[in-house]
């Protein structure tokens, strides 16, 4: 089996959120990258497809070179290969029209992405794969079992789960529960030695035009200050005549 | 030409994200000059979408739909968008749209943006507001596709009455059996809990309650104001509550009319997810919790003394206010 793991590149989830050129542009100043918490979780099962059913596990970003110490630190959590595409991760659709062609070349039967990134929270890229790529789509996936061509796969539905099964090839958006928090893996120091000798291909990018594109960011309007109360009657008194949630 | 908005139901009622998407859709038409047209899948009773603006309803009932599959839903809306020569299609936030938003953009060849909290600023370029880096900031994004697809945020524009005629037409839109290739083979679903997702009010449990067995009052807390229940992340790692119900950054999105925290200190990634609720109230025994810098509400108190007080003064207020 071959697996493809999309790996994007977001800041730190405690990173300060600013922006540069006139608000046109997110400030990388003093930010840390990582990879995304959703992606990290579909790698992580993919390891397990590795050793347990002996799957090769590529993982693959479009984006430029500073990128690349995430890609590494997805290899040295285990992967086999890299692949970067040169282009600017703009928007959502170019993104995918980008992975849709590596995953047409590279004949996988199964591709894990998170069920969003948290900088621009899209959730679009893994279904957008699939379709552009006539692939089976398998959305916030909390649990992936593969026997032969079929996936056994669990989602997250509002207010509950849903059991489904498809055949390879597949895409699947995952998010906690493919494995537990406790399953991620951090790099050893000889997994970090091994990652430096593992292939890490640039891939020219294929014509993809941006189908969105940011014209301004904003931040949201600043806090007002917290009313402390005493008491629970105060509280419920507030709550159903100022605020009128209840 | 019409503004075409997908709209949710279950057991054959519209959610209330439905009602929304359709208030929004007549916002944007009225914009345009266009009428609204709304798509439902064995939805039931259809005259209640005219209220908020749909001109007409195209209503698809069709066995196999009953599940409900990203495929052959995105195919249908796709197909239905197409016969009404739609520019814009409105879709909600639920995990379903989330789901077939992606697949209806590569149908109809179109851009999508989700997350959108309000009305386009300009319909020509076609620019929309959403929120990015899980609320911490918004983005005015352009589309630069002729049909365009927005993701409305939950309980961000609000549900507008807006009197329309509300037609009902059949639609049978042609699925194949391609549209099936994800089999659905069990839903499991608790009819009798609030979600998360549709909830009104989240009561929301961190590590300060100690352990499960004190989750005991916040579900009361929940049964009294119809609420749905929440827990910080480290609460569902330690398997005190369920996977689902982790909100923040890495969970799931609240934006409630009223979130209620207690025992969470608000760090910043749970902070994020919940940031889009209206009203929001902590309950801490340390003033210095970095939540007090981010609610609207507070007390500084032991949850242990004060939840089971405020749950007798809701229930009283609940017998009186109904
Ligand atoms: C990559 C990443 C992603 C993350 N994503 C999320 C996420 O999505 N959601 C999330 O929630 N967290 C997330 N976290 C974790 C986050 O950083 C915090 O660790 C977590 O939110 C803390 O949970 P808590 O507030 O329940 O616990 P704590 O931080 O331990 O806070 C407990 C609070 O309870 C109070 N308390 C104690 N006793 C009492 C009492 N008797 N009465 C009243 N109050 C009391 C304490 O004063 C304290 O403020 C993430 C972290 C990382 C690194």
């Amino acid at each position: 089996m071959k697996i493809l793991v999309c790996i994007s590149h977001v800041p730190d989830t405690t990173s300060k959120i600013n922006f540069t050129d006139n608000d046109t542009k997110f400030d990388t100043n003093g930010v840390q990258f990582v990879i995304n918490p959703n992606d990290e979780f579909g790698l992580t099962r993919a390891m397990w497809f590795k050793e347990k059913q002996g799957a090769t596990v590529h993982v693959v970003n479009v984006g430029g070179a500073e990128t690349e110490p995430t890609l590494r630190k997805a290899l040295a959590i285990g992967a086999d290969e890299a692949i970067r595409v040169d282009a600017e991760a703009t928007d959502g659709f170019s993104v995918a029209k980008q992975l849709a062609n590596v995953v047409k070349e590279g004949g996988y039967d199964l591709v894990l992405g998170g069920r969003e990134s948290i900088d621009y929270n899209g959730g679009m890229v893994p279904g957008m794969i699939a379709q552009l790529t006539g692939a089976n789509f398998v959305n916030t996936c909390i649990s992936l079992e593969i026997e032969g061509d079929t996936a056994t796969a669990i989602r997250e539905i509002d207010g509950g789960k849903e059991t489904v099964k498809a055949k390879l090839p597949l895409v699947v958006g995952g998010q906690k529960g493919i494995v537990e928090e406790s399953d991620l893996r951090i790099p050893n120091m000889r997994g970090i030695m091994q990652a430096r000798k593992k292939p890490l291909t640039v891939k020219d990018a294929v014509d993809a035009n941006a189908e969105t594109q940011t014209a301004q960011f904003e931040k949201p309007a600043p806090k007002g200050d917290i009313k402390l109360v005493e008491t629970v009657d105060e509280l419920v008194d507030l709550l159903h005549n100022e605020a009128k949630v209840i | 030409m019409s503004v075409v908005v997908y709209t949710e139901s279950e057991e054959g009622k519209f959610k209330k994200i439905a009602q929304e998407a359709v208030s929004y859709a007549k916002g944007i038409a009225d914009k345009m000059g266009t009428p609204v047209t709304a798509v439902t899948i064995n939805g039931g009773d259809t005259s209640e979408l005219g209220k908020y603006g749909a001109d007409k309803v195209l209503n698809v009932s069709n066995d196999k739909l009953d599940k409900f599959n990203a495929e052959a839903y995105a195919d249908a809306v796709a197909q239905a968008a197409k016969k009404e020569g739609a520019k814009v299609v409105v879709v909600s936030s639920s995990a379903n749209s989330k789901y077939m938003a992606p697949l209806l953009a590569v149908n109809l060849d179109a851009g999508y943006v989700p997350n959108v909290t309000e009305l386009p600023e300009s319909t020509e370029p076609f620019k929309v507001k959403h929120s990015v880096f899980t609320n911490k900031a918004f983005s005015i994004t352009e589309f630069k596709t002729d049909v365009k697809i927005v993701g409305l945020a939950k309980n961000a524009y609000g549900v507008k009455e807006n009197e329309a005629a509300g037609t009902a037409e059949d639609f049978a839109p042609e699925l194949s059996s391609e549209d099936f290739s994800v089999d659905v083979v069990s839903v499991d679903k608790a009819t009798d809990k609030v979600t998360i997702a549709d909830a009104e009010i989240v009561v929301s449990g961190g590590r300060g309650l100690k352990g499960p067995e004190n989750w005991e009052m916040i579900e009361e807390m929940a049964d009294i104001l119809g609420a749905a229940t929440a827990c910080s992340k480290p609460v569902s790692d330690m398997g005190w509550r369920p996977h689902s119900e982790h909100v923040g950054q890495t969970g799931k999105p609240v934006a409630a009319n009223l979130y209620i925290a207690i025992g969470i200190s608000g760090a910043i990634q749970h902070l994020a997810g919940i940031n889009a609720s209206k009203t929001k109230v902590v309950i801490n025994n340390d003033p210095e919790a970095p939540f007090f810098k981010n609610a609207d509400y507070g007390i500084v108190g032991d949850a242990f003394e004060i939840v089971p007080k405020l749950n007798e003064k809701l229930k009283e207020f609940k017998a009186q206010n109904g």
